[in-house]
């Protein structure tokens, strides 16, 4: 049942995947100018734009044109960067490990400590835990990451000197970058756990549990929370492809490379193929995070595995 | 088996519930009637020991079972209690089951934790509890979720888990009334069939005089929160002494005419915040006089049974 939902989840994915390539193929040529001009360095020789058109077979149809150009990047090939002349599949293999160290350990510290914190928000019985736990998801939920981030730098990097100031050297120039992230991260997955968690408390079948006889730990581990994770399941899917993109604030104010800071730094350069390379692998980050959130979610409610296939 | 004496409950400052008492011998039925918000289920949770889940409390009164008083029982006690030697049936099966898990586990999960039994054997049991309840290929139901069945398929799951670990006293709150009218009957009689064989304790609480009438030996009639009439079910349909119990009879259908309409009683059950002083009943009762506005009735004994009203009897 499930490896059914997953093969049509899969399936589904392909016409997804399809439109969000032809709009960032069309990117250059809805450009203002000659898509060539958008495509080439200033200043290259008549070789050098005759060798490209021939390559991007731009006096081809676009329909041509765009086969050539997604043949090319299945086989790993995203263009040149004009304005950093080298290839973008080597620019983005060198930024994307600090997108993925950085968004990976942010992504896992704001769901094990936004879940748990959410939890005990939501079972505690103590009302002064409870009311700090509040004004922690609303300080989360407002405070904006940069301005986090130069509180962090001051005190814990200029201040305290236990973390660099910025830079992407070894694992302590990680941490304020995850915690910055993480930080309303934690905030999010907290208040949806703690929001989830009330609303099944109040179910039917939860009242039959206690009458069963179970104690309270069995019903909140048993059956509370894999209800609970369902919605917290969905944002954090949501979160996979953002964090690997989202993260530019905080990749610049800690002077970090990563997919981000190469995409803004490439659109401010008008460097059309870094720009390209990055939006398509953030578009597959993307992708990759909704289905494998569609898919856990499939794999806990038995009426979503289901209702889709 | 069970005795309850003088129950009040409250949330916060109101008080819903109050002035209810009864008593059931092993192997009886007993029923609890009343319309809609006459604190059927109030007394129900009270006795199971769940009201502070919704924020209640008992503030008076007492709840003898077995010879030891429910009220003041801590919660790990009642705990092996419920489940164990008290069972509970809810109104509305198409949500009283986990969605997220299969059957077989849900009902296991009683036999082992009130019987110390392991996986398979209380697997075991639970196959051999779907078998008495009628249900069909109980071994592959076990591996079903609660959304591939009908109501009353699940309403039986429940029953399962209330008797998996064979309670002494069965506590049914509305059991059908969520159901379509022809499985209604086949619960009901379930719920019969089992009393007898097991030598069960029933409270039945629903607000069809004609199921009371069928299946039970003794009735509690409730309204606004309180007991007005008690005693056994010969006696009170024989003689109905207060006009609210004798309105609820009048509801039942007596034939199949087709003339025959279902007749409701005018007015509606007052809402917890404003329950009329003096008798409850006085603004919807057609015997009402001036003393039934100002003084709560006691307690009148006629034969076997008990009405609080100012003019038992009094024909309608
Ligand atoms: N959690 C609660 N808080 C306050 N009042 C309640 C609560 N639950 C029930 N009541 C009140 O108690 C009265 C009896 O309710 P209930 O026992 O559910 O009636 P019944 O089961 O007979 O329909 C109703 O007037 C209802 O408003
Ligand atoms: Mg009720």
């Amino acid at each position: 049942m499930l490896w059914r939902y997953i093969f049509f989840r899969v399936l589904m994915l392909i016409p997804v995947s399809f439109s969000i390539s032809v709009v960032i193929f069309m990117i250059v040529h809805l450009l203002p100018g000659d898509p060539i001009d958008n495509l080439i360095r200033v200043g290259s020789s008549p070789d050098d734009r005759a060798a490209l058109i021939t390559k991007y077979g731009l006096d081809q149809p676009l329909a041509i044109q765009y086969l050539r150009w997604i043949g090319a990047m299945f086989q790993g090939d995203f263009g040149e960067a004009i304005v950093l002349r080298r290839p973008v599949a080597d620019l983005i293999a060198q930024n994307l490990p600090y997108s993925l160290a950085l968004g990976g350990l942010a992504f896992a510290f704001s769901s094990i400590v936004g879940i748990i914190l959410g939890t005990i928000s939501a079972t505690t019985r103590s009302k002064i835990v409870e009311q700090f736990m509040r004004g922690f998801i609303l300080l989360g939920s407002t405070v904006p990451g940069f301005w986090l981030a130069l509180l962090m730098i001051l005190f814990f990097a200029v201040q305290l000197q236990w973390f660099p100031v910025s830079g992407a050297g070894g694992w302590s120039a990680l941490v304020l970058p995850v915690l910055t992230i993480g930080f309303g991260g934690v905030a999010l997955v907290a208040r949806v756990t703690r929001v989830a968690l009330l609303d099944v408390k109040r179910e039917d079948f939860v009242m039959l549990l206690h009458a069963k006889g179970l104690p309270s730990y069995k019903i909140l581990f048993g059956h509370l929370m894999p209800h609970a994770l369902l919605p917290v399941v969905t944002i954090l899917a949501l979160r996979i492809g953002w964090i690997l993109g989202g993260a530019v604030t905080v990749e610049f104010v800690f002077g970090r490379p990563g997919l981000g800071s190469l995409l803004i730094r490439a659109l401010g350069q008008r460097d059309y193929p870094v720009v390209q390379g990055c939006l398509l692998m953030l578009a597959l980050a993307v992708m990759l995070g909704t289905l494998i959130g569609d898919v856990a979610q499939a794999a806990m409610d038995p009426r979503i595995r289901e209702a889709k296939t | 088996m069970l005795e309850v004496r003088d129950l009040e409950v409250a949330f916060g400052p109101v008080a819903p519930l109050s002035g209810v008492s009864f008593s059931l011998e092993k192997g009886e039925t007993l029923g609890i009637v009343g319309e809609s918000g006459s604190g059927k289920s109030l007394t129900a949770m009270s006795v199971m020991g769940l009201l502070p889940l919704s924020g209640g409390r008992i503030t008076a009164g007492s709840i003898m079972f077995d010879g030891q008083d429910l009220t003041n029982l801590p919660e790990p006690a009642y705990r092996k209690l419920r489940g164990g030697r008290l069972g509970l049936i809810t109104q509305n099966p198409m949500t009283s089951l986990d969605p997220l898990q299969k059957i077989g586990p849900q009902v296991d999960a009683v036999a082992r934790l009130h019987l110390g039994m392991n996986a398979s054997e209380a697997r075991a049991r639970t196959v051999e509890i779907l078998g008495t309840l009628r249900i069909p290929e109980p071994g592959t139901i076990c591996n079903r979720y609660p959304h591939q069945m009908s109501g009353g398929m699940k309403q039986r799951i429940v029953i399962a888990m209330a008797l998996a670990a064979d309670p002494d006293v069965l506590v049914a709150d509305e059991p059908t009334t969520a159901l379509d009218v022809t499985v209604q009957a086949q619960i009901i009689r379930l719920l019969d069939d089992l009393v007898k064989e097991r030598d069960l304790s029933l409270v039945l609480i629903t607000h069809d005089m004609s199921v009371v009438a069928q299946t039970c030996d003794k009735v509690v009639v409730m309204y606004a929160g309180r007991a007005i009439e008690h005693g056994p079910v010969e006696a009170i349909f024989d003689a109905p002494q207060h006009p609210y119990t004798q309105a609820l009879i009048g509801c039942i259908p007596k034939g199949l005419s087709d003339d025959e309409h279902l007749t409701g009683i005018p007015g509606t059950v007052p809402n917890v915040l404003n329950y009329p002083k003096g008798c409850p009943f006085h603004p919807r009762c057609t015997q009402a006089k001036e003393i039934c506005a100002t003084d709560v009735p006691a307690f009148v004994q006629h034969g076997n049974g008990q009405a609080a009203c100012h003019f038992p009897g009094a024909p309608q």
